[in-house]
């Protein structure tokens, strides 16, 4: 089976390749990119116009599986991602049970392998049973396949468990994806502090939650040596010291969602819940400071958070609402809009924040369209205008705050290993 | 004339439509004090009193209210229902939707749960407060006894002290009292009284005194005893002297200044208790306007769904 993608600007940081190039694919493997490529091929996409980037990877991810079903599971969440641009995807392990031994791991690699159609690279848990009690089996899971470790969903409180793991990480060479939030101070917060919740009544998360514990691992991951990323990064705070950690040399990366970008506390409408996501929209001058952060590459990753829930958990009240959004089928759009179109960011950027660098800090051969590589491809049109429509989602569940948001950009194919996964023409 | 199905805050409306619950209050105050209890305007319906948080005096304000002027009243008993044993609040206001009340009278611990039950239900949703977002009758009975007092709105300083952050009361009077003219300073522990609330339009002030000098109305507010245990102020001793209210205090207040809280009053740490008799304490009238104000709501609410039939 031969795909010939012509024409198409391909951007594709691992080469340094932005311009006009055909790009053939032959069984699961890329063989040739050129100017010029003069070949019969099994099917052929005329790419005007186009951009082809390496498959998107998204580091942050919610499959809901095993336990939460109802929700997402990792079929559902693989469409969703694939619908989305994205050919790999990390799901987190705070399911049920969560994900912190081998036999979880390999149950988690069982189901991708029969239902999921994207790249499935499983995060295991930091603690046994998330409890911040004992260290997880790291090793044994590290064997079976994970990529990275998380306590997502909060942090590993515990200072000295979390300084061993970190040490302990460090001889299987995986990255701690770090949730960073002081529990004690968060209470039972639901929106950011400040006059948006004085107003609504609700409790709020002050940017001390975020900035304590991001503070805390940077000072463990410079004394132990291990490689720290930070989670859906969202305060100002964050951003300073991250910068200062990097400048320093320190081992850190950091990600930040869309929604942390495209959306302040301010675009609160009421007691939506879908605008209930931890960590929460922050002020202005939090988004200014990611921005920059952004365009001077301080931030490395863009990466969802994608946090599936069913309606019927979401409405009810803030306080009683599930934190989260779901995000792999607009992230795209987002950052398209908010970012590229903008000027903030050039596409060569974002081809790196959500494909090179993620596979980067993941250690996995990903995230580039060199010859030879796995064919994990997609092909956006940025010029695509329209708006947000939850009811196209191919995730079990619809909570966005962005439904009838105009957008602009969208995915028109998504290759896995060589294997269309997706093509808007079915839509 | 009244235009919304259900009655959940005073952050929406407008001056007209506070004038206008306030002009039918005094009307039903007048017939009720009267003992002229027949010639009080009277309506048919349903009306449900759902009460997730304990409060014996504003669901019998409610209750007697919703008596006054002819609606059949019925409560659901929160404490023996399933509600205790993990059902939903969907679920507790779906069953009593469909049962065919016209009114549901709720109070909840959540904010924003009015604004979700008027949401869901065919009922009008009447809130008797939700979280710490608001308190709307309270503030209208408040406002009641401040406009029979003072005759007008205008240019009156109300003081209000204590636990600003968690009062649903003081928003709601906030709000309303904004609305109409008059300027509020809040006053009582940093730790409770935070900054950001002069973006909605009050004055903030740590020292009582200051707070106090010059005011036409001066509010306390019940301290909650969780307040002292999450670690706020260091105990309600410290509390009453600092921000406790006395007949000293009161001195810096304008001469026919009014005392008002409400209730019920913990005394000895917002109130002093001298202060039990005052002659300027228009506490146990804010009550009876309480009544009045209810009558008001619920009928206005009635004619509503009347209307609309
Ligand atoms: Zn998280």
């Amino acid at each position: 089976m031969r795909i010939l993608i012509r024409n198409g600007r391909v951007i594709d940081p691992a080469t340094n390749r932005d311009g006009k190039y055909d790009l053939l694919i032959e069984d699961n493997k890329i063989i040739e990119v050129s100017e010029k490529i003069d070949t019969d091929a099994d099917k052929i996409i005329n790419a005007d116009n186009l951009w082809v980037m390496p498959g998107l990877i998204d580091m942050h991810v919610h499959l809901r599986e095993p336990g939460f079903e109802h929700k997402e599971t990792i079929e559902t969440g693989s469409k969703s991602a694939a619908r989305g641009g994205f050919t790999s995807i990390c799901p987190m392990p705070n399911t049920n049970p969560p994900i912190d031994n081998e036999f979880m791991v390999e149950y988690i690699k069982v189901k991708a392998e029969r239902e999921a159609i994207v790249n499935i690279l499983p995060v295991g848990a930091i603690t046994k049973g998330q409890l911040g009690e004992e260290m997880s089996n790291i090793g044994n899971m590290a064997a079976a396949g994970i990529v990275a470790l998380s306590e997502d969903g909060k942090s590993v409180m515990n200072a000295n468990l979390y300084k061993k793991a970190m040490i302990y990480s460090k001889n299987y060479n995986l990255p701690i994806l770090a949730h960073c939030e002081e529990k004690s101070l968060a209470g039972k917060g639901v929106i950011n502090a400040g006059s948006k919740a004085l107003e609504l009544g609700l409790s709020g998360i002050s940017n001390d939650v975020e900035d304590i514990i991001t503070i805390r691992d940077i000072i463990l991951a410079e004394s132990t040596g291990a490689r720290l990323h930070l989670c859906h990064l969202s305060t100002e705070g964050a951003v300073r010291f991250l910068k200062e950690a990097k400048q320093r040399g320190v081992l850190v990366t950091a990600e930040v969602c869309p929604h942390h970008f495209a959306l302040t506390v301010d675009d609160i409408t009421g007691y939506d819940t879908n605008y209930k996501m931890n960590p929460p929209l922050r002020n202005r001058n939090d988004v200014d400071a990611i921005l920059e952060a952004l365009k001077s590459d301080i931030i490395d990753v863009i990466a969802t958070d994608h946090a599936p829930h069913h309606e019927y958990e979401k409405n009810t009240t803030m306080d009683e609402a599930p934190f989260g959004i779901v995000g792999l089928e607009t992230a795209v759009a987002l950052t398209i809009t908010e970012l590229v179109d903008k000027g903030i960011i050039t596409p060569m950027q974002m081809a790196t924040k959500m494909s090179f660098n993620p596979a980067k800090i993941l250690g996995i051969n990903k995230g580039t369209l060199s010859e030879g590589s796995i064919a994990d491809v997609v092909i956006i049109d940025p010029n695509f205008v329209g708006t947000v429509e939850p009811e196209k989602f191919a995730s079990k569940s619809k909570n966005t705050p962005f439904k009838g948001r105009s957008i602009k950009g969208r995915v028109n194919y998504t290759f896995v290993s060589g294997i269309v996964v997706y093509d808007v023409a079915n839509e | 004339m009244w235009n919304y199905k259900d009655f959940i805050g005073i952050k929406n409306l407008t001056k007209e439509d506070i004038k206008h619950i306030l002009d039918l209050s005094f009307e039903m105050k007048q017939q009720m004090i009267n003992d002229k209890a027949r010639e009080i305007k009277q309506t048919r319906g349903n009306m449900t009193t759902l009460f997730f948080e304990n409060s014996t005096r504003t669901k019998h304000s409610f209750y007697m209210a919703g008596q006054n002027i002819g609606l059949r009243v019925t409560d659901l008993a929160i404490g023996t229902s399933s509600v205790q044993k993990g059902e939903s609040l969907m679920d507790t206001l779906q069953t009593i939707d469909s049962m065919g009340t016209d009114i549901i009278v709720m109070r909840h611990s959540e904010s924003g749960s009015q604004e979700f039950a008027a949401r869901n239900c065919k009922a009008s949703i009447i809130s008797a407060g939700d979280g710490t977002n608001e308190h709307p009758t309270q503030a209208l009975l408040d406002a009641m006894t401040i406009l029979d007092k003072k005759g007008s709105f205008e240019g009156l300083k109300v003081t209000i002290a204590g636990d600003i952050l968690h009062s649903r009361v003081a928003k709601s009077n906030l709000y309303l009292l904004n609305k109409m003219g008059a300027k509020v300073t809040f006053t009582g522990p940093t730790t409770l009284v935070p900054k950001a609330i002069t973006q909605m339009g009050a004055k903030v002030c740590y020292d009582l005194k200051e707070s106090v000098k010059d005011a036409d109305v001066v509010m306390g507010l019940r301290i909650q005893m969780e307040r002292q245990n999450s670690g706020a102020f260091p105990d309600l001793r410290e509390y009453n002297k600092t921000y406790g209210i006395d007949g000293a205090i009161f001195d810096y207040a304008k001469k026919d200044a009014i005392l008002m809280h409400p209730a019920p009053v913990n005394w000895g740490v917002e109130l002093d208790r001298s202060l039990f008799t005052a002659p300027y304490s228009v506490i146990s009238e804010q009550v009876t306007n309480g009544v009045a104000v209810r009558m008001a709501v619920l009928y206005m609410i009635m004619e509503y769904r009347n209307n609309r039939k």
